[in-house]
């Protein structure tokens, strides 16, 4: 259930071109699963802006953002010591449950954040997930290190080919994995939702109004009826998806 | 001891704070965060006679003090409200609720107000003929004093409880409207709804709306709607529940002063879940600061 908290920012650094990593301190204890997001307020701006958790553990908080509006752009200037109203614990996030023993991890840009908390969660289960990341190009990627220190093995493709393999993710699928959770943009998931062939849960993307259910700003059809992406969602099955 | 309590349109209401209808569901998503009970009253989600997904999405888009909102009355359609999220809403809210009608012709407003008419937890029928995101419907009938008038007519020979006019901000002249509201007699008036804005994406280079327009709420529209709810209360002589950017308990004041009975709070709950208790929760100790003992003495006292 979402929690309203203030939290203190520890460090704000660039990892890639216009992305930033945010490490804040304050109390998490509303985050019950790798994919749910927070919703930050900041100074100026009249809504909040939703960012999906990329790692968490007790009392730390840490965000990936990219640079892509005004918003985005004024978050660059937050300093230690700066603090922060965020709403957290904010959507279903990723059921680990279903993974079976060798998930397949699909993301996109800054699709991949919320699936480094969920790798954590994965390999402590102890199943072995594997990562397949699409970027635009070399200078846009970030954190797949951290994964492969994790021991979750990493395939990259850039769209210009200036690093791993030329292409998009949907190229360099493995024949053989349990399940797929995926995050990433819109195009991509579609695709990925023709190319996999088990079952596989899906991140969406959408503009929001409350992100927690009150305004139905950000509502999709779903094979299920309709359903709001910020509070049935983000993260949804892909047989439920309609594309 | 200060007295928050109001009568509206015949209903005791403990304090004159009610949710706007859209920005707080049916009440479950809020009831998870605190006592619902607490406020005076709210007006759930627009119904429609059918379930109506609504518009495509991008739905919303930020500015200065705001949003513009989309959303074109998603809603399941009075059948499943009346079989499924009223009774869900008795179990978490005791008191009357406002229920906001809408509608694509004059059969379908009469057709869902007759039918929320009937159900015992609904106090109020608010005819919302100001929706600026229904192709067709809405706004549309809100912005033509006689079209307006029809509906409200309509609505009141098949009903039985109060009925309020909700009103666009999007007319020339707001008197105008409220006067033929009343005249088709309407039991009182909502206003204003959202005023019909736009953004443009400057990457893209087109609107960021997929609907293009959409209806601009929250403290940015606060001095239009206070301003509205001024005239109309010099207009008309029926209960007006004033609305329109407001999010402090000093706003409610303020729109109590210049004649509202009744304030709804709308986009300051998606900012802020917690907005509509804080506000309940201020009302007193804003009441003593300004030397109000009760609210029922301030209504229209800024003419």
């Amino acid at each position: 259930m979402l929690k309203q908290e203030i939290f203190t920012v520890d460090k704000n650094i660039q990892i890639a071109k216009d992305v930033f990593l945010l490490r804040m301190f304050g109390k998490t204890d509303a985050i019950t699963a790798p994919g749910q997001f927070v919703n930050i307020a900041l100074p100026g701006f009249y809504l909040r802006r939703p960012i999906s958790v990329a790692d968490t553990e007790d009392g730390v908080l840490t965000l990936i953002y990219k640079v892509v509006g005004r918003g985005t752009e004024s978050m660059k200037g937050l300093q230690r010591g700066s603090e922060l109203d965020i709403l957290t614990g904010l959507g279903n996030g990723f059921d680990t449950s279903k993974s079976g023993n060798t998930p397949l991890l699909v993301g996109g840009g800054v699709g991949v954040p919320p699936l480094y908390y969920l790798a954590k969660q994965l390999i402590a289960q102890g199943k072995n997930p594997r990562a397949v990341f699409g970027f635009a190009s070399s200078q846009d990627i970030f954190f797949v290190n951290e994964f492969e220190a994790l021991d979750c093995p990493v395939s990259v493709t850039t769209v210009d080919g200036t690093a791993g393999t030329r292409g998009i993710v949907t190229d360099v699928l493995p024949s053989d994995y349990s399940f797929f959770y995926a995050c990433g943009p819109l195009p991509m998931l579609k695709a990925l939702k023709n190319a996999t062939k088990t079952s596989g849960e899906l991140s969406l993307e959408e503009r929001m109004g409350c992100g927690f259910g009150a305004c139905m700003g950000c509502s999709i059809e779903t094979a299920k009826g309709p359903k709001r992406v910020c509070k049935d969602g983000p993260v949804f099955e892909k047989e439920d998806l309609l594309w | 001891m200060v007295d928050t309590r109001v009568t509206l349109a015949g209903l005791e209401l403990d304090n004159p704070i009610i949710p706007a209808s859209g920005t707080f569901g049916y009440g479950q998503e809020f009831a998870e965060l605190y006592d619902i009970n607490i406020l005076g009253s709210f007006s759930f989600k627009g119904t429609t006679a059918n379930p109506h997904f609504g518009n495509p999405t991008p739905r919303i888009a930020e500015c200065y003090e705001g949003l513009i909102n989309s959303v074109g009355l998603q809603n399941p359609g009075v059948e499943a409200v009346v079989n499924r999220e009223l009774p869900a809403l008795a179990k978490i809210f005791k008191k009357p609720v406002v229920a906001n009608v809408c509608g694509f012709s004059l059969e379908e407003y009469v057709t869902v107000a007759s039918r929320l008419d009937k159900c015992p937890q609904v106090g109020i029928l608010e005819i919302n003929i100001s929706c600026p995101n229904a192709k067709g419907g809405g706004m549309a009938f809100g912005t033509c004093p006689t079209t307006a008038a029809n509906i409200i007519k309509a609505v009141k020979d098949n009903t039985t409880k109060p009925v309020f006019a909700k009103l666009s901000p999007n007319v020339t002249d707001i008197k105008e409207i409220a006067v033929a509201v009343a005249e088709a007699g309407a039991d009182g008036i909502s206003l204003i709804n959202t005023l019909l804005g736009m953004r443009i994406n400057l990457k893209t280079r087109h609107p960021i709306i997929a609907n293009k327009m959409g209806g601009f709420s929250g403290p940015a529209v606060f001095p239009v709607a206070l301003r509205m709810v001024y005239q109309v209360y010099d207009a008309v002589k029926l209960p007006i529940m004033g609305l329109g950017g407001v999010s402090t308990a000093e706003d409610v004041i303020e729109m109590m002063m210049a004649g509202a009975t009744a304030v709804q709070v709308g986009s300051a709950n998606l900012i802020d879940p917690w907005a509509c208790k804080k506000i309940v929760e201020d009302l007193p100790r804003m009441m003593g600061k300004y030397h109000i003992s009760s609210l029922k003495d301030i209504i229209g006292e800024a003419h």
